[in-house]
C-alpha cells in the first residue's frame, strides 16, 4: 500500500445528505449483511488441521455412516468473519443500556470469564476422582456458603441449570417435605396473578392445581384475599419478592407465618434478589425456598438465552430433601461428594436427582469471582444503586408516562409504566420499537400482565448518572412522540438491522431449518 | 467498587431528584425487622482483581487438570480440542452480553446462530428438526420422555440398560411426580447392547423406549429392528447421544427412524467444565414439533422483504401458556450452542468425519494394547472411542491408585453403579484425538503395575 505522494487530501463534500445510492451488495459500510453458512460453506471445507488418520481396522459393527451429513464447512478467516459480522446484528450490555424487567441485565465482568477459563476448572472433568477435583468442590462450597450467609437460610441446592429449574428444584423438596409428614393430600399451590409465567408452570408441572390471587390496587398481593384461601389443601405459595411490579411485599412475613401455619411452605422466586441483596434476609421473612439466577444478580452472562444457574436456598425444615448430588466439608478439611450411593446413610430423604452431574460449574466459577469481588460491603451497594437508579427514572418520567403504582411509594430495583395515555393506535410495541431507534434495548414489555401495556424498567446498578439521564430523555422523547400520535413511530424501528418483522408468518408456516432452495421449493 | 459507576455526587444528586433524603427512605417497604444495618458481619469485603485471581487460582490449582496428564475418561463427557478462535467467538461481547433475542430488530446475530444450530443438529442427528439448545443432556432426555407421554397419551417408558446412570436417576426423579411407569435395568458388563430385549419389553402401553447410542460402556447396535417395534405397538423410539463426534462415524438415529433425539453436545466446542454449562441437543421429526419443549427460532420476513429470523411456535412456552406449557423451561444454553455451532461451521463435514476417524482408529488402537495387559479383558466388540475393560478385580481402587501416579484413567463402573458386584470390575475408556500413543502407553504399564 502507498500513501498519496501528491500531498492532496479528501474535503468534506458540500452534501451527500440525498445522494446515497444503493449498493451492489446490498450492504451500507459497516451494515453488513451476513448469509447463512449453507449458503457460503462447502462440506469439503475445513478450518481445523487434524492429524493424519492412523492405521487400523474400524470396528464399527456395520454402522459405518452412509449418508452425507450435509455441515458445511468455513476456514478460520471466513469463520470469524461469519461470526463477527452476525455479531454485529445484535444488541449487548456492552453496547449500552438494557433494561428489560425483571431480567437484571447488569455488566458482566471479564474477570470472571479469565477465572472461568484456568485450566483448573476449565479443563476438569466431573467424574475424576474426588481427590483429583478438590479445589472445584471449594469453589462450589465457598460460593454455598455465600449463597446460605446472604440469604440467612439453612442450606443451598446448587445443581439447578436455571432459574425454572430451581423453582422446579424448590417445588419437588416442598413435595418431599409433604409427604414425609403425611400430607401428600394437599395439591394447590397459590400464585399472585403477577408472577412469571415459570411459576405456575413449575407447580402444574409437579402436579399441583394452580390457583391465581389478586394483586391490590397499590401493584401488591391482596394479602386478604390470600389469607382467605388458606386451607388444608394449599401446598404452598409462591410469591415474587421483590415482585414483578417492581414493589418489595410488605406483608412477607405476615404471610409467611399465616401460611406455616396452616401446614404450607413458602416458595419465593428470587429473580429479583439483585434489589435486596446485603440489605434484607429471605431468610428473616420466613421464606422455605428461592431459587438465586446466578446469571442476574451474580452478573454471570445471558449469552443470548443462557446457559443460566440457579442455586436454591433451603430452610432447615426443606434441607433433609435437598436433590443430589451436594458436596460437604469433612472435618479434616477435605470436601466429598454426596450422590446416591453415599446419601443412602445421613441423606435419606433427599427427592433425588435432577441433572447429571454438579450443575453449572463454569457459572459458579463466575459467580464466586463477583461475589468476591464486590465483598458484603459492595454487594449492598449494588442494592442500593440498582434501586436509586430505578427510583431516579421512576420520578423523572411518572409525568410524563402513566406510572400506575407510582403512589405506592418508592419501587426497588424496577420501574413500571403502562400504556395509559398515548395516542388511539398507539401501544407499548411502538414505544418499544422507537427506542431501538434511539440506541436503547427496549424494557420489558407487556409484563406483568397486571397492568395493561405494561413497560418494566431495570436499569441495574452499572450504569452511570449520564448514561440513565440520556435514557429518561430518549424515553420521554419517544413517550411524546406516540402521545402526540406520530405515525414514523408505527413503523419503528427505522435505524436496526432489520424492520418489523413477521411473527405471524413465522408461527404459521414454520421454517425451522434451511433447506436447499430446490428442495424447499419442492416442499411448498 | 469498580463495577459501580456512581459517586457520592451522583447518589446525592439522584436522592433529591427522587425527593428522598437518605438511600433508607427507598427501602421503607422492607419491615425495619428485617432491614440489615450495614454489611453481614462475618463475610469479607470488596477485592482488587489482583486478590480475587490470586484466591481463584489457588483453588484451581487444587486440581489436576484433564490436559495435564494422560487422561481417558468419558461417559457423557469428552475432551477434545476446541480450535482458539471457537473461544473467542463466543467472547464477542455482542453475543455473551446479550439476552434472549426478544426484539428481534437488533437480534438477529443470535437468532441467526439458533437457525444454523437447529439445521447443523437436526443434519447431525437426522432428524427433521432441531430446537435451539436445552439446559443439557440429562434434562432433554427427560424432557423427550414426557414430550412421548403427550404424544402416545401413554405413561410407561421402557429406559434402556445403556443409558447414563445420571439420566435414568434424573427421569426416575421427575417420574416419581408425573406419575411415569419407568422400566429400568443395570448393563451386564458383556458385549450385549440388548436389542432384542428391549424388543420384547414393548407392548401397547408403552410410550417410548429410550436407548443410548453409543451406550454408557461405549457400545453401538443398529436400532432400525427397534424403531420397527416400536412404531408397530404405536411407541416412539427416543435415542439419546453423549458423544456427537460419534456421528460423523456412524449411522445417526434419525436415519433409523428414531422419532426423538436428544443428546449432550459438550463434545463439540464447549470443554469439560467439570459438568457446566453444556448443551442439550432436541430434535424429532416434523410431525411432533409442536409437541416439542425448548426455544425455536424460525425464519420470516421484515417489512421490507428481507429474510430474518424471530423466537417461534412460543404458545408452547410457559410465559404464554403458564400453567398449559409443554415444560416450564425458561432458558436454554445459547452461548454453548454458539460454540458448538461455531465448532461445526470449523470443522465442517470433512472435518468432523475425519475427527471422528481419528477418535476411533485411536480407541481401536488403545483397546487392542491394554487388551494385552495381563489380566485386562476388552468386552466391547462393535464401538466408538470408547470401550469397557474387564478387570480381574475392583475397578474402582485402580482408578483411584492410577491418579496418584498421575494418570486419569477412566470412569470406573463402580462410581457410576454403586453396590452391583457385577459391575464393579468394569473401566471405561475414552480415547479421543487428545490421546496420544504415550499416554495410552503410560496407561498400559501402571495398569499392568497396578494389577501385577
Amino acid at each position: 500500500m502507498t500513501i498519496n505522494a501528491s500531498g492532496w487530501r479528501p474535503e468534506r463534500p458540500e452534501t451527500n445528505a440525498d445522494t446515497a445510492p444503493a449498493t451492489f451488495t446490498g450492504n451500507r459500510a459497516l451494515m453488513l449483511d451476513e448469509p447463512l453458512i449453507f449458503e457460503v460453506g462447502s462440506t469439503e471445507t475445513t478450518g481445523v488441521d487434524l492429524a493424519e488418520v492412523p492405521a487400523g481396522t474400524s470396528r464399527l459393527g456395520g454402522l459405518e455412516r452412509a449418508r452425507a451429513i450435509g455441515l458445511p464447512g468455513l476456514s478460520e478467516p471466513e469463520t470469524m468473519r461469519h461470526y463477527t459480522r452476525l455479531s454485529r446484528q445484535n444488541y449487548a450490555i456492552d453496547l449500552g443500556l438494557f433494561p428489560l424487567g425483571s431480567c437484571t441485565m447488569k455488566h458482566n465482568p471479564r474477570l470472571n470469564e479469565k477465572m472461568a477459563r484456568l485450566p483448573g476448572f476449565a479443563d476438569v472433568h466431573p467424574l475424576q476422582p474426588v481427590d483429583t477435583v478438590q479445589g472445584a468442590f471449594g469453589v462450589i462450597h465457598e460460593l454455598a456458603e455465600w449463597l446460605i450467609t446472604l440469604t440467612g437460610m439453612h442450606s443451598v441446592a446448587m445443581s439447578p441449570k436455571a432459574g425454572a429449574h430451581g423453582e422446579l428444584c424448590g417445588i419437588l423438596a416442598i413435595k418431599a417435605a409433604l409427604d414425609a409428614k403425611g400430607e401428600g393430600a394437599r395439591k394447590v399451590i397459590l400464585v399472585p396473578e403477577s408472577a412469571h409465567g415459570t411459576n405456575p408452570a413449575t407447580a402444574a408441572f409437579a402436579g399441583y392445581a394452580v390457583e391465581n390471587i389478586p394483586a391490590s390496587d397499590a401493584g401488591r398481593i391482596d394479602t386478604d384475599a390470600l389469607l382467605a384461601r388458606l386451607g388444608p389443601d394449599v401446598a404452598a405459595v409462591m410469591i415474587t419478592n421483590p415482585n414483578t411490579c417492581g414493589l418489595f411485599e410488605r406483608d412477607m412475613k405476615t404471610i409467611s407465618d399465616a401460611v406455616h401455619a396452616v401446614g404450607g411452605f413458602v416458595y419465593c422466586d428470587g429473580a429479583n434478589f439483585n434489589a435486596i441483596v446485603g440489605k434484607v434476609r429471605p431468610g428473616d421473612l420466613g421464606i422455605d425456598a428461592m431459587h438465586i439466577n446466578l446469571h442476574k444478580t451474580f452478573s454471570t452472562p445471558h449469552g443470548g438465552g443462557g446457559p443460566g444457574s440457579g442455586p436454591v436456598v433451603l430452610s432447615a425444615a426443606l434441607s433433609p430433601f435437598a436433590p443430589l448430588p451436594f458436596v460437604v466439608k469433612q472435618s479434616d478439611g477435605k470436601f466429598a461428594l454426596i450422590e446416591e450411593e453415599s446419601a443412602g446413610d445421613d441423606h435419606p430423604h433427599s427427592f433425588g436427582r435432577m441433572v447429571a452431574f454438579h450443575g453449572q460449574m463454569g457459572m459458579f466459577t463466575r459467580a464466586l469471582t463477583y461475589i468476591l469481588s464486590h465483598g458484603a460491603d459492595g454487594l449492598r451497594q449494588v442494592a442500593e444503586d440498582a434501586v436509586l437508579n430505578a427510583n431516579y427514572i421512576l420520578r423523572s418520567l411518572e409525568g410524563t408516562l402513566s406510572a400506575p403504582f407510582a403512589a405506592s411509594g418508592p419501587c426497588m430495583h424496577e420501574a413500571l409504566f403502562s400504556d395509559d395515555g398515548l395516542a388511539e393506535g398507539f401501544s407499548t410495541l411502538d414505544v418499544a420499537k422507537g427506542l431501538i431507534d434511539e440506541g436503547f434495548h427496549p424494557m420489558t414489555v407487556y409484563f406483568p400482565l397486571v397492568v395493561h401495556g405494561a413497560m418494566l424498567v431495570e436499569p441495574t446498578e452499572t450504569e452511570s448518572k449520564a448514561g440513565i439521564d440520556q435514557f429518561i430523555g430518549a424515553l420521554r422523547s419517544v413517550a411524546e412522540r406516540a402521545k402526540a400520535g406520530d405515525a414514523s413511530l408505527k413503523t419503528a424501528p427505522h435505524f436496526a438491522p432489520r424492520s418489523r418483522l413477521d411473527e405471524t408468518q413465522a408461527a404459521r408456516k414454520p421454517v425451522l431449518v434451511w433447506r436447499e432452495p430446490v428442495l424447499a421449493a419442492a416442499a411448498e | 467498587m469498580r463495577y459501580l459507576p456512581l459517586t457520592d455526587t451522583d447518589r446525592q444528586a439522584m436522592l433529591a431528584t427522587i425527593g428522598a433524603a437518605t438511600i433508607d427512605d427507598l427501602f421503607v417497604d422492607v419491615p425495619e425487622a428485617a432491614r440489615l444495618s450495614g454489611p453481614i458481619a462475618g463475610l469479607p469485603m470488596h477485592a482488587s482483581e489482583m486478590a480475587v485471581e490470586r484466591h481463584m487460582s489457588a483453588l484451581a490449582a487444587k486440581n489436576v487438570a484433564a490436559g495435564s496428564v494422560p487422561f481417558f475418561l468419558g461417559c457423557g463427557a469428552y475432551k477434545h480440542h476446541v480450535p482458539a478462535s471457537v473461544d473467542h467467538i463466543i467472547q464477542r461481547g455482542e453475543f455473551l452480553t446479550a439476552y434472549t433475542p426478544y426484539q428481534p430488530e437488533i437480534a438477529q446475530g443470535t437468532l441467526q446462530v439458533m437457525f444454523e444450530f437447529q439445521t447443523q443438529v437436526a443434519r447431525l442427528l437426522g432428524t427433521d428438526v432441531a430446537n435451539a439448545s436445552m439446559y443439557d443432556g440429562s434434562t432433554a432426555c427427560w424432557e423427550a420422555i414426557g414430550m412421548a407421554r403427550r404424544i402416545t397419551k401413554r405413561a410407561k417408558a421402557i429406559l434402556s440398560p445403556g443409558l447414563h446412570p445420571h439420566y435414568v436417576s434424573v427421569a426416575k426423579t421427575m417420574a416419581k411426580y408425573t406419575g411415569d411407569a419407568l422400566d429400568t435395568a443395570t448393563p451386564t458388563l458383556d458385549d450385549d447392547f440388548g436389542i432384542d430385549a428391549l424388543i420384547a419389553k414393548i407392548d401397547g402401553e408403552t410410550s417410548c423406549v429410550v436407548v443410548q447410542y453409543p451406550d454408557i460402556l461405549g457400545r453401538i447396535a443398529d436400532l432400525t429392528a427397534l424403531a420397527d417395534a416400536c412404531h408397530a405397538n404405536k411407541a416412539l423410539l427416543i435415542a439419546v447421544v453423549t458423544e456427537p463426534v460419534a456421528l460423523g462415524a456412524i449411522r445417526s438415529p434419525g436415519e433409523m427412524d428414531a422419532d426423538i433425539v436428544v443428546g449432550e453436545g459438550q463434545s463439540l466446542g464447549v470443554g469439560l467444565q467439570f459438568g457446566g454449562p453444556y448443551v442439550g441437543l432436541f430434535g424429532c421429526k416434523d410431525k411432533y414439533v409442536r409437541q416439542m419443549p425448548g426455544r425455536l427460532c424460525g425464519e420470516t420476513v421484515d417489512a421490507e422483504g428481507k429474510r430474518g429470523f424471530v423466537l417461534t411456535l412460543s404458545t408452547r412456552e410457559q410465559h404464554i401458556r403458564r400453567e398449559k406449557a409443554t415444560s416450564n423451561i425458561c432458558t436454554s444454553s445459547v452461548l454453548c450452542a454458539l460454540a458448538m455451532s461455531a465448532h461445526m461451521t470449523l470443522l465442517g463435514e470433512a472435518g468432523l468425519r475425519r475427527l471422528a476417524e481419528i477418535n476411533h482408529l485411536g480407541a481401536a488402537a488403545a483397546a487392542d494394547r491394554l487388551a494385552q495387559v495381563p489380566g485386562v479383558e476388552v468386552v466391547s466388540n462393535a464401538f466408538f472411542n470408547e470401550f469397557t475393560l474387564k478387570l480381574p478385580r475392583e475397578a474402582r481402587p485402580v482408578v483411584r491408585a492410577l491418579a496418584d501416579r498421575g494418570i486419569l484413567a477412566g470412569v470406573s463402573l463402580g462410581r457410576l453403579y454403586p453396590g452391583d458386584g457385577d459391575l464393579a470390575n468394569g473401566l471405561v475408556i475414552a480415547v479421543t484425538e487428545t490421546t496420544t500413543q504415550d499416554d495410552v502407553e503410560a496407561l498400559a504399564r501402571a495398569l499392568a503395575e497396578e494389577l501385577a
